[in-house]
């Protein structure tokens, strides 16, 4: 085999850039509705390495990225009208917040991009400008020691690049802030509710075959004609927990998510109850499985939400899991009687 | 919107603070306040254990357990063993 030579390591300033555009495409807001589904989510990734926008010279401001589309095209279609240089390193695809969480957005990544890219020979200013939410991963004393750039946190969107440039670099206290509005709530639904969906068709079968349970044995056409109950409350408190909680989050009383979810798992129980003619010991029954269901989605919400602590979700976890847990066996035994008697 | 009360584990020694403000920079819900050209901590509560200025606090002054405030991810490292990975592969072929 022929050993690769480096082209970069020889030719310093004057190698290839790719140059990008500030302006999205048709493709990329479809690209982006699909991942946003979960379709081909783990592979919506770009090549790490140095890009342009604009005409950058050795004076530009150089931005750092991860190689999640989703992340690297929010950057650029904020740099309209910009000079820049864009390094994107190699997240494994993974935006942002979460791969600075798991360190590959990190200091050892930077300093190695720095090096591969041969930043130093590019620009003359020796700062890099970082999204603030990549500062879990990124020590940026570390940075500066190991590279000799100069870590400058910017906003955490985005869309703030402009003022902060406009402000001499300098964010004011709401761009630094994290929020959690209805929009950016809504944009996590779908990928939730893709994440548990064999969860949620296991669930539907076991009620499906339970409903013709009977004394003398299984019924098909009682499982047929009474498993419509059953089925909307599991098809019901999945999107109670998982739809209807996140939209509505900060009204619905409790801090714990579990029990937000629980709240709403009763309110789908009672409803569901206006529509159908059942015993009380089926609506009980599946008042039970309906908290279940909707209290073990809407925890693991916590996870898309940007205010849980890990010492938080595991103090929750702690009663909510045992809870949940006996919650399901009763709901069963009680749902599995109710068709015996 | 604020999580539970009471169980942050992030701490800050003040005696090894500089001042150079990082933390205030860094931390994504205003945790930090300056105090006589010292950081310190104003709303414990809404920490969420990101461990942001943990990172880049030059001094060593700030300690946090972080991690992945993620049931689904507690709950994974638990069956895997592992500690509490932030894994949102859909596809479960898709491991990192």
């Amino acid at each position: 085999m022929i050993p690769q030579i480096n082209i970069q390591n020889l030719r310093p300033a004057t190698y290839f850039v790719p140059s990008v555009s500030t302006t999205l495409g048709f493709k990329d807001y479809l690209g982006a509705v699909k991942v946003r589904w979960g379709f081909g989510r783990n592979n919506y990734t770009i090549k790490p390495g140095l890009y342009k926008v604009g005409k950058p010279n050795s004076e530009s401001d150089v931005f750092v990225s991860a190689n999640y589309k989703l992340s690297f095209d929010s950057l650029r279609k904020n740099l309209t009208n910009i000079d820049a240089w864009i390094l994107v390193i190699d997240t494994k695809g993974v935006n942002v917040w979460c791969s600075a969480g798991k360190k590959t957005f990190g200091t050892k990544n930077i300093v190695k991009s720095i090096k591969e890219t041969s930043l130093e020979g590019i620009v003359k200013h020796r700062k890099i400008i970082l999204p603030q939410l990549s500062a879990p991963g990124v020590a940026a004393h570390e940075v500066k020691e190991q590279s000799g750039f100069r870590v400058i946190y910017g906003p955490v969107r985005a869309k703030d690049i402009k003022p902060f440039i406009e402000a001499g670099y300098k964010a004011t206290p709401p761009m630094r802030k994290v929020t959690f509005p209805l929009a950016e709530r809504a944009k996590l639904i779908p990928v939730d509710f893709m994440y548990g969906k064999y969860k949620l068709l296991i669930a539907l079968a076991i009620v499906f075959v339970l409903s013709g349970l009977d004394r003398t044995g299984f019924l098909f056409s009682k499982m047929i004609s009474t498993c419509a109950f059953p089925i909307s409350n599991v098809i019901g408190a999945y999107l109670a927990g998982i739809v209807i909680t996140p939209l509505i989050l900060p009204y619905i009383p409790f801090r714990t998510f579990s029990l937000k979810g629980a709240t709403m798992g009763i309110l789908l129980t009672l409803g569901l109850v206006q529509l159908f003619t059942v015993t009380y010991l089926e609506i009980v029954s599946m008042g039970f499985i309906s908290i279940t269901i909707s209290s073990f989605v809407a925890m693991n919400f916590t996870g898309s939400s940007t205010y849980t602590s890990l010492s938080g979700v595991l103090k929750e976890m702690k009663w909510a899991v045992p809870f949940q847990i006996s919650f399901a066996v009763m709901g069963l035994i009680l749902f599995i009687v109710s068709k015996l008697i | 919107m604020q999580y539970l009360k009471d169980v942050v584990t992030l701490k800050l020694d003040p005696a090894k603070c500089s001042g150079c403000m990082m933390c205030t920079i860094v931390c994504p819900h205003e945790v930090f306040s300056m105090v006589d050209k010292k950081a310190s901590i104003k709303n414990k509560d809404l920490c969420m254990e990101c461990g942001a200025c943990e990172m880049n606090c030059a001094e060593g002054a700030i300690s946090v357990r972080s991690g992945v405030g993620c049931a689904a991810g507690i709950i994974n490292g638990i069956l895997r063993g592992t500690n509490a990975s932030c894994d949102c592969s859909i596809s479960p072929s898709d491991c990192c």
